[in-house]
């Protein structure tokens, strides 16, 4: 019988603690899924983040590194300088790469680093207990907002696909989501640009995903899915919005 | 083989180079910014990388992925720069990456000034970072000393799998001292079957310093502190001068052990029993130097250029055994040789306790 479907290679067989309905499983395996079908798993090195995906490590059957909070894209800087013909890729939370890390991120975008940033936008900081992101919306409640975040107190939340897409250094900025089906083969589809561009030494790569946290969102795993499509897509438009000519 | 003329900055960046240091990240502060400046010019020609970060924090992180994926790696700054270096080196010493640290001393706290100082020893040997760990530090008192310890500096880094941090000063850092280079030698760089540089056909390999389970990094800290320990018996290194037979010893390191040498010549030439003793490794600190002379020593003076930082592991290997005595100068300020003097005869035969 063919086999149609299958655990990629890059993922280990193991139990994730991820809660259920979380969909830093899905981004996994779709990073898992790109690897293997660019065979480029034996020369790949991750780079896990702070937050609730800090155990990637343990997940990615690759080479990996844990950062301290915010400074994967630093951490991968030295990696890829020392290892320029390896894949190197980071993982990284809302809290990690648009709060503590937002020197991080600007400046190895700015330099044109060539590694790919899978950037997992849950609209909150879900490990230390729901707080505020900068990527939490407007109203949104959380355990440092409980009114709603306020403009006023806490400003606008950060849009980062479309921020780093206006830097010279970076080739290839995307935004997607994974709370259908048809949106999870998209999201692929641009996680697998990000790491063709890298390849091609075209520059810096990044793919935000818009994705659910129903633990601290307060919310059932369906219903999770559905606010975010509702509340987050239209604040966080999806599309590539930077990308070489040559990737089309 | 001839000697050259060279500035304490760039002999680090010379040292570094010929101990096989091919990767550089760094942020530029004043007094060391000539380290910089030369590695700029002088990794390129060795095909290496040199690389300004966007602040303290990236270039030591930059650092950590670089030793982690197998490189000889250096980054070098000064006092605010090393504070905020602190949450890296952290991370450094907890997934055992070996890397050197410069730290050309100013003066503080704060922004402080630029001038000369050794006020960040606390930082430097106890720990500054969070946590339960220990960084190598080797302070040398001269140009060509400098030149010498950066190989000892990145040997150590390796032989342990730690960070090494050398400290001088804003003084070391631009003074200028003829130095013997000697001939430049291949470096084999030892092997790291530790380092994640892509599996490459072979096992899965993990750089980290998470290890959840209580249990787990209590076994990982003890493991540390037996490395510790390890480097504590090994590895101290100083100086002596002049000890035969000294009623009075001095302890300083660095710059200001330069300015004791002046001190303890002219003691002696006054037939005052003084001499000196000049940590090299202020971590560990070489308590061995202390037990031979402590019979015939009847006290102690420490002389730094901070308010007293040095003094408290000079008292804990003293051990109550002898008073020590302390003399600084502070913000930049240098002790004078006559100063120190005049502190010593003060002490010396027991006048002014
Ligand atoms: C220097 C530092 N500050 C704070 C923390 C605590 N901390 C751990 S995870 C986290 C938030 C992570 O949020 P995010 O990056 O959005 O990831 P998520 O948990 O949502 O996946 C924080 C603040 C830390 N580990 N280190
Ligand atoms: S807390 Fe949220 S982001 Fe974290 S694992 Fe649970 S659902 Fe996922």
């Amino acid at each position: 019988m063919k086999k149609v479907f299958t655990r990629p290679r890059s993922l280990k067989d193991i139990p994730t603690h991820y809660c259920p309905g979380c969909t830093h499983g899905i981004v996994h395996r779709l990073v898992a899924e790109v690897i293997d079908e660019l065979e480029i798993f034996d020369r790949t090195i991750g780079v896990a983040p702070v937050g609730c995906s800090v155990f990637a490590y343990n997940y990615f059957d690759c080479d990996m590194f844990q950062a301290s909070h915010g400074r994967a894209p630093a951490v991968a800087t030295g990696i890829k300088r020392v290892l320029p013909d390896r894949v190197v890729f980071t993982y990284q939370g809302d809290g990690d790469l648009a709060a503590i890390g937002t020197g991080e991120i600007v400046h190895a975008a700015a330099r044109g680093e060539k590694f790919t940033v899978i950037f997992i936008n849950n609209a909150i900081y879900a490990m230390t207990g729901g707080q505020m992101a900068p990527t939490t919306l407007l109203g949104q409640k959380t355990t440092t907002t409980p009114y709603g975040r306020d403009k006023e107190v806490n400003g606008y939340p950060v849009k980062i696909a479309e921020m780093l897409s206006v830097l010279d250094g970076t080739a290839y900025a995307a935004r997607v989501s994974v709370h259908d089906p048809a949106h999870v083969i998209k999201a692929k589809k641009a996680i697998k640009r990000a790491f063709e561009v890298q390849l091609a030494n075209l520059g810096f790569s990044i793919v935000e995903v818009l994705s659910a946290c129903p633990t601290n969102w307060g919310l059932p795993p369906a219903e999770a899915l559905k606010w975010l499509a509702e509340n987050m897509i239209p604040y966080y438009p999806l599309g590539e919005h930077k990308k070489p000519a040559e990737v089309g | 083989m001839a000697k050259i003329l060279m500035k304490g900055n760039e002999a680090i960046g010379e040292g570094a180079v010929r101990a096989g240091c091919r990767y550089f990240f760094g942020y530029p502060i004043t007094p060391q910014s000539e380290l910089p400046h030369y590695l700029a010019k002088r990794l390129p020609e060795v095909g290496g990388v040199y690389l300004q970060s966007e602040s303290e924090t990236a270039a030591i992180n930059m650092v950590y992925g670089a030793a982690g994926a197998g490189a000889r790696v250096m980054t070098s700054s000064s006092g605010p720069g090393i504070s905020l270096m602190q949450e890296g080196i952290s991370y450094l010493a907890g997934a055992e990456l070996p890397c050197v640290i410069v730290n050309m001393i100013r003066g503080g706290p704060g922004l402080g000034n630029i001038a000369p100082a050794q006020s960040d020893y606390f930082q430097a040997t106890k720990g500054g970072g969070h946590g339960d760990y220990r960084v190598i530090v080797l302070a040398p008192a001269s140009v060509q000393e400098i030149i010498d310890l950066m190989q000892v500096a990145f040997d150590l880094a390796d032989r342990y799998r730690n960070p090494v941090m050398v400290a001088g000063d804003g003084i070391l850092g631009q003074m200028m001292e003829p130095v013997e280079l000697g001939e430049e030698k291949e470096i084999q760089i030892p092997p790291r079957p530790w380092a994640a540089t892509g599996r490459m056909g072979g096992e899965k390999k993990l750089i980290n310093s998470l290890y959840i389970v209580p249990e787990e990094l209590e076994q990982h800290n003890l493991k540390l502190a037996r490395k510790y320990a390890l480097i504590a018996e090994r590895e101290q290194r100083w100086e002596e001068y002049r000890l035969g037979g000294a009623k009075l010893v001095l302890v300083a390191f660095g710059t200001a052990a330069r300015i004791c040498k002046a001190v303890v010549d002219r003691c002696r030439e006054e037939g005052l029993a003084v001499g000196l003793i000049r940590p090299i490794t202020l971590w560990p600190f070489p308590q061995k130097a202390f037990e031979p002379v402590i019979g015939e020593a009847e006290r102690f003076l420490v002389v730094e250029m901070n308010l007293g930082q040095m003094v408290e592991d000079v008292r804990l290997t003293v051990n109550g055994r002898r008073p020590v005595y302390f003399y600084g100068r502070c913000g930049g300020m240098l002790p004078v040789a006559a100063d120190v003097v005049r502190e010593v005869k003060k002490l010396y035969g027991g006048e002014g306790q």
